[in-house]
C-alpha cells in the first residue's frame, strides 16, 4: 500500500519533499509571528528595538530549521529520538549544576549569539522520546501498567530539573503534554484515574516542595485583591489592561496599562494582554482563531499520518503549541495562577520559538512521511 | 497490520476527543474575554484611567496684603532652589561637591539628608539640594549647567514679608500645614503648602489662599510624567489691602523698639482703621516660612519678652491713671457734680487703709477737669468710693474695656473690668470698698490691652461712638471728604456734655502747663492733642520706701520691678481724627516715657494726611482693591 502523495522512502530528493511541506501551516505560523512581532514593536513604543526587530531575525533562522526539520526523513528522528531526549535531559541537568555553583536561579545557557533554554527544547524531546517509546509498544502493552513506568519516569525526570530551576509552568506544561500522549497512545482511563488519584494525595506533599513566592502566586491567585501591590498587581493590572481593551481596543500603540508600564512582563508573558487592550474582544478572539487553526491542522495531520510515531508527535506537537496557549491566555486573564509560560510564536524569546518551529517541523515531516511505515521494533523496519 | 489497526482507531478516537476537550477549553477562555471585555470592560476601563492619570494640584500664587496706600507688605518672591535628579548623574556625591562649590555658602548644604532622599525616592524624582538661592549662585549654576548632569533649578515661591519684625504681630506668618490643620481644602495637603498661621494671615487665610487649579497628567507606573493630558486654572488668592499706613507703623515700630518691651496703637477715630499697630520685641516672620528648628522655636517660646505676643493687642496692663478717664465718665453719670470739689491732701484714708496719692504733698482742692488735668489720685479715690465698682464697670464697658475690641486678627486678650459679682463668682469673696479706691485709680483687678485703650480713647474722641478697631479694609472704601457724613458707628450713650468735660481735662492735660504731660505737647499749631497718662504699680510700695524720699522711684529698682509707663491720647483738638494708646512695660512715668511717643505718632498721623490728602489716599486704595 504506496501513495505518491507522500515521500515514503528517504530517497526522494528535497526539493520534491519541499512541495509537499504543509504550506498553509506554514502561513497560519507566519501570521501568528507576524502579529506577535507587531505586538512588540508595540511594546517597543513604536520601536523595532529591542524586541520587534531581533523577534523578525529570530523567526528567520528557526522557520529556515523547521524547514529543514521537515524535510529531513521521519526514520532519522525517530532513530535519534532518545539520544534528543537524553541531550535535553542533560542540558537540563547542566543548567541546574551551573546553577546551583553559580548564583542562584538560572534557566539558559548563553551561547553567545542568544540564550538556550533547555526547558523549552525540553518539550519537544520529551514529545519525540515518548513517540518512540509508545511506538515501540503494542496496543496490549500500552494496557499493562507495567510498561507504563518508563514513559513515566522520561515525564517525571525533566519535569523534577525544570520545577527544580524553579519553573513550575514548564513543569505542569511537560505534565500536561505527556498525559496528553498517554491518552491517545491507549493508555487505559482507569490509570489515569489512578495518576490523578494519586496527584491529588500528593498535593499537599507537594505544596512543601514548592518555593515560597510559588506558593505566594497560587494564593494570589486565590486571592488576588488581597495584595495589589505584591503578588497580586500582575493578574489585577492583566485584567484591567485586558478589560479596557473593549471590544475593538484602544488601538494600535494606544494600550495605557502597556505602555505606562502598569503591565509587568508586557513583552513575554502578558503579550497576549497587551493584544487584547490594543485590539479589543475582536482581536484577541482572532488571535485565538490563529491558533485553533493551527491546532486543528495539526490534529488533522496527526489522523492522516500511518505510523503511530509520526501521529504521536504530530498529535503531541499540537497538543503542548495548545497547552501553551491554553495556560498562556488563563495565566492573564486571571483564570490560573500565575505560572511563566510564554504565548508560542508571539512573546519575545528565542528558544519557546525555536522549539515550537522545531515541533512544527516535526508535524511537517511526520506529514511528509505520513505513509512510511515504521515497525514497532523501530527505524527502517520496512516489513 | 492488525495490532497497529488497533493502536490507528483508539489513536483517532481518542485524538478527536482531546481535540474536542480542547475547544471546550477555548471556549472557556472566549467565555472569560467575552465577561472581562464586554460585560465588565467599563470597570476595569475606570480603573485603567485611574492607573494612567494623576491630578496635581496647582497650587494658586498666595495673595498679596498691601498698606492702605498700596505698599506692599507680604508678597511672594520667587525662591530659587537646586534640585538634583539622581537618575541623571553617575556620581551623586561628586554632583554635590561640584554644586556645593559653586554655592556661596556650600557648607550649609545638608548632605546627609539630601542622600537619605536620594535612597528613598525613585530615582528620576528631584531631590532638593538647597533652596532660597541668592541671584549670584542661580547664575553660577546656569552657566555650570552643561557639566552638571542632573542638577536643575527650580522656581517656586515664598512668602517675604518686606518689613519682617515691623509688622510680625500684625501679618502675621505663613508655615507649613499641621496634621491637625488638614481639612477639605485638598491644598492643604500639598507637601510644602504653607497657610496662614497668626494674624491677617490666618484670619484672611481663605482669600488669600486662593482656589487650586489642576492639572491631569499622564503617568506610567513608576509615577514619571509622560504628559500632561489637561489643565485647569485655579483662582489666586486675593489681595488684602490693610489699614495700616507703612510710615505710621515705622515711626510707631522705631519708637517701641527704644524700649526692651512696649507696644503702641493708633487708629483712626472716624472708621477704626488701626493704622499702626506695634508690638516689641517681635520676630522675623519669614523664619517660621522656612521652618523653625527646635531651639529657634524654644528660643522664642522661653523668651520672658514674649516676643510672638502681639502685646497691642494680648499684652494686659493695669491702665493706672488711663483708668481715670472712665471713672470720670461713670462719675458723672453717676451724679456726682463735675464743680464738686475735692481736697487733696496726699493721701486719704477709708477705714484702717490710707490710700496714697501720687503727688505725696497733696493737689489741694480740686474739681473735675482738674483732676483729670492733674491726675489726682485722691479725688479719683473718692469719686470712686461715691459711685462704687458697678458704675466704673458698666462706663468702662461702653469705652472697650472688659471686652474684646473685636480687631480681625487672632490673640486679643478682654483685659478685666471687676463687679461685685465677678469677685463674688470667681474669688467667691465679697467686694471691699477699698477695691473700689484702688480701681478709680486703675490699679487692682483692673486690666486693659493698649488697643482697648486706644479705642477707649477714640470713643471719647469721636463724642461716644462705639469706634470699632479693624487691620483689614472692608469692601466698600471709606471715602473721607469736607462734608460731614453718616458716622460708621453706634452712639454708646454717652452723655456729650459728660464727654466735653473729659475732653477738656484731657486738653489740658497736654496742654496746660499743670497737665502731666505739658512737656510732651503738640505745640504745631492746630495739630495739638489731648491724652491722659497713666503710671501703674506692678508691685505695692511700702511705707518704707515711701518714707525714704520724696520720690517713690528709686534708680536701684530692677527693670521687672518699675512702673508700667501708659500713655492714651488723640488729635487735633479740634476735631479729633486718630487716637493713640503706648505702653512701654516697666518703662517707669507715662508722662515722661509714654506720652512722647503718643505725641510723635499722632502728629506724624497729621502730617502724613496733610501730604497725602484724601482724595489721592482713596484711589490709590481702589487700585488695589481689585
Amino acid at each position: 500500500m504506496r501513495s505518491f502523495a507522500s515521500a515514503h522512502d528517504i530517497h526522494v530528493p528535497v526539493g520534491r519533499k519541499l512541495w509537499l511541506v504543509s504550506w498553509p501551516l506554514v502561513i497560519l505560523l507566519c501570521i501568528t509571528v507576524a502579529v506577535g512581532i507587531a505586538m512588540l514593536y508595540s511594546a517597543g513604543s513604536g520601536k523595532w528595538d529591542p524586541w520587534a526587530g531581533r523577534q523578525l531575525m529570530r523567526f528567520g533562522v528557526c522557520l529556515a530549521v523547521a524547514l529543514a526539520v521537515a524535510v529531513t526523513d521521519i526514520r532519522f528522528w525517530l532513530r535519534y529520538a532518545y539520544w534528543i531526549y537524553f541531550g535535553a535531559v542533560i542540558l537540563l541537568a547542566g543548567v541546574e549544576a551551573a546553577g546551583s555553583i553559580g548564583m542562584g536561579a538560572q534557566r539558559w545557557i548563553n551561547l553567545g549569539i542568544f540564550q538556550l533554554q533547555p526547558s523549552e527544547l525540553m518539550k519537544i524531546a520529551l514529545i519525540l522520546g515518548l513517540a518512540r517509546y509508545f511506538n515501540g509498544r503494542s496496543a496490549e502493552e500500552v494496557a499493562r501498567p507495567v510498561y507504563l513506568i518508563v514513559p513515566t519516569a522520561m515525564i517525571l525526570a525533566p519535569a523534577a530539573l525544570v520545577m527544580k530551576q524553579p519553573d513550575l509552568g514548564t513543569a505542569v506544561m511537560l505534565a500536561i503534554s505527556g498525559a496528553a500522549i498517554f491518552f491517545v497512545a491507549g493508555v487505559r482511563l482507569w490509570q489515569f484515574g489512578v495518576v490523578i488519584g494519586a496527584a491529588l494525595a500528593a498535593a499537599p506533599f507537594a505544596w512543601h516542595f514548592l518555593r515560597g513566592y510559588q506558593k505566594q502566586r497560587i494564593l494570589t491567585f486565590l486571592d488576588p485583591e488581597s495584595d495589589p501591590l505584591g503578588t497580586g498587581y500582575h493578574i489585577i493590572q492583566s485584567k484591567i489592561a485586558l478589560g479596557s481593551g473593549g471590544i475593538f481596543g484602544k488601538g494600535f500603540l494606544q494600550g495605557t496599562q502597556s505602555h505606562l508600564n502598569f503591565l509587568p512582563e508586557k513583552q513575554t508573558d502578558f503579550i497576549f494582554t497587551m493584544l487584547a487592550e490594543e485590539f479589543g474582544l475582536i482581536g484577541s478572539l482572532a488571535l485565538i482563531g490563529l491558533f485553533v487553526l493551527i491546532v486543528i491542522y495539526g490534529i488533522a495531520i496527526s489522523l492522516r499520518i500511518q505510523n503511530q510515531f509520526g501521529r504521536l508527535l504530530a498529535f503531541g506537537v499540537s497538543a503542548t503549541f495548545f497547552f501553551y496557549l491554553f495556560i498562556n491566555v488563563s495565566m492573564v486573564m486571571g483564570l490560573i495562577p500565575v505560572v511563566g509560560v510564554p504565548l508560542p510564536l508571539v512573546s519575545h524569546g528565542g528558544t519557546a520559538m525555536l522549539a515550537v518551529m522545531i515541533g512544527f517541523g516535526l508535524v511537517m515531516s511526520a506529514n511528509i512521511h505520513r505513509d512510511v511505515r515504521i515497525g514497532r521494533q523501530g527505524a527502517y523496519d520496512d516489513s | 497490520m492488525y495490532r497497529d489497526n488497533t493502536r490507528s482507531k483508539v489513536f483517532t478516537r481518542r485524538a478527536l476527543i482531546l481535540g474536542g476537550g480542547k475547544l471546550a477549553l477555548l471556549t472557556l477562555l472566549a467565555g472569560r474575554l467575552y465577561q472581562l471585555q464586554v460585560l465588565e470592560s467599563d470597570q476595569y476601563a475606570l480603573q485603567a484611567e485611574e492607573n494612567r492619570v494623576s491630578v496635581r494640584l496647582l497650587p494658586p500664587p498666595r495673595g498679596r496684603i498691601f498698606d492702605r496706600n498700596g505698599a506692599e507688605l507680604a508678597v511672594n518672591r520667587e525662591n530659587y532652589r537646586v534640585l538634583l535628579v539622581p537618575e541623571q548623574t553617575n556620581d551623586v556625591e561628586g554632583t554635590l561637591d561640584a554644586v556645593a562649590q559653586l554655592l556661596s555658602n556650600g557648607d550649609a548644604i545638608d548632605r546627609k539628608r539630601i542622600l537619605r532622599d536620594v535612597r528613598r525616592q525613585r530615582s528620576f524624582m528631584p531631590v532638593l539640594v538647597r533652596e532660597n538661592l541668592p541671584w549670584d549662585d542661580v547664575a553660577r549654576l546656569e552657566e555650570q549647567a552643561f557639566d552638571l548632569p542632573g542638577v536643575m533649578i527650580d522656581v517656586g515661591q515664598s512668602r517675604d514679608y518686606l518689613f519682617g519684625p515691623s509688622l510680625a504681630h500684625v501679618i502675621g506668618y505663613v508655615a507649613q500645614v499641621s496634621e491637625a490643620e488638614q481639612g477639605d481644602d485638598p491644598l492643604l495637603a500639598l507637601p510644602g503648602f504653607r497657610i496662614g498661621k497668626a494674624g491677617v494671615e490666618k484670619v484672611y487665610d481663605e482669600a488669600l489662599r486662593g482656589r487650586a487649579g489642576s492639572s491631569q497628567l499622564e503617568v506610567n507606573a513608576v509615577g514619571r510624567v509622560i504628559r500632561e493630558l489637561k489643565r485647569t486654572e485655579g483662582q489666586p488668592g486675593s489681595d488684602i489691602a490693610m489699614t495700616v499706613d507703612l510710615d505710621l507703623q515705622k515711626l510707631a515700630v522705631d519708637r517701641v523698639s527704644k524700649h526692651i518691651a512696649a507696644s503702641a496703637v493708633t487708629i483712626d477715630v472716624d472708621t477704626g482703621d488701626v493704622l499702626a499697630m506695634a508690638s516689641w520685641p517681635a520676630f522675623e516672620p519669614v523664619a517660621f516660612n522656612q521652618g523653625l528648628t527646635g531651639e529657634q522655636w524654644r528660643t522664642l517660646i522661653g523668651d520672658p519678652l514674649s516676643p510672638l505676643t502681639n502685646k497691642a493687642i494680648g499684652g494686659v496692663y493695669a491702665p493706672g491713671s488711663t483708668f481715670k478717664v472712665a471713672v470720670a465718665l461713670a462719675s458723672l453719670d453717676g451724679g456726682i457734680d463735675p464743680e464738686m470739689r475735692v481736697f487733696c491732701k496726699g493721701w486719704t484714708a477709708l477705714g484702717n487703709a490710707v490710700f496714697h496719692c501720687w503727688k505725696k504733698h497733696g493737689h489741694g482742692s480740686l474739681a473735675m477737669v482738674d483732676a483729670i488735668e492733674q491726675s489726682c489720685d485722691c479725688y479719683f479715690y473718692e469719686v470712686a468710693r461715691r459711685i462704687g465698682i458697678d458704675k466704673i464697670a458698666q462706663m468702662a464697658n461702653k469705652l472697650g474695656l472688659g471686652l474684646t475690641a473685636g480687631i480681625d486678627i487672632p490673640g486679643e486678650k478682654p483685659g478685666l473690668i471687676p463687679t461685685r459679682k465677678w469677685k463674688k463668682d470667681t474669688i467667691g469673696v465679697a467686694w471691699q470698698p477699698g477695691e473700689s479706691l484702688v480701681a478709680g485709680i486703675g490699679q487692682g483687678y483692673v486690666l486693659a490691652t493698649p488697643l482697648q485703650l486706644a479705642v477707649m480713647a477714640a470713643r471719647v474722641a469721636s463724642g461716644g461712638r462705639a469706634v470699632v478697631p479693624k487691620l483689614v479694609r472692608r469692601p466698600t472704601p471709606v471715602t473721607r471728604s469736607s462734608e460731614p457724613q453718616e458716622p460708621l458707628f453706634s452712639d454708646t450713650g454717652i452723655n456729650q456734655a459728660h464727654l466735653r468735660i473729659v475732653f477738656e481735662g484731657m486738653r489740658r492735660v497736654a496742654n496746660s502747663p499743670r497737665g502731666t504731660a505739658y512737656r510732651a505737647r503738640i505745640t504745631e499749631k492746630g495739630m495739638e492733642m489731648c491724652g491722659k497718662s497713666g503710671t501703674s504699680q506692678v508691685r505695692r510700695i511700702t511705707a518704707s520706701e515711701r518714707d525714704a524720699s520724696g520720690g517713690v522711684r528709686k534708680r536701684e529698682v530692677p527693670w521687672k520691678e518699675l512702673e508700667h509707663a501708659l500713655f492714651i491720647g488723640f488729635a487735633p483738638v479740634e476735631r479729633p481724627r486718630y487716637a493713640a494708646a503706648v505702653v512701654i512695660e516697666h518703662g517707669g512715668g507715662g508722662s515722661a516715657v509714654a506720652a512722647p511717643i503718643v505725641r510723635d505718632l499722632l502728629l506724624e498721623a497729621q502730617h502724613i494726611e496733610q501730604r497725602r490728602g484724601s482724595g489721592d489716599k482713596v484711589a490709590r486704595l481702589d487700585a488695589h482693591s481689585g
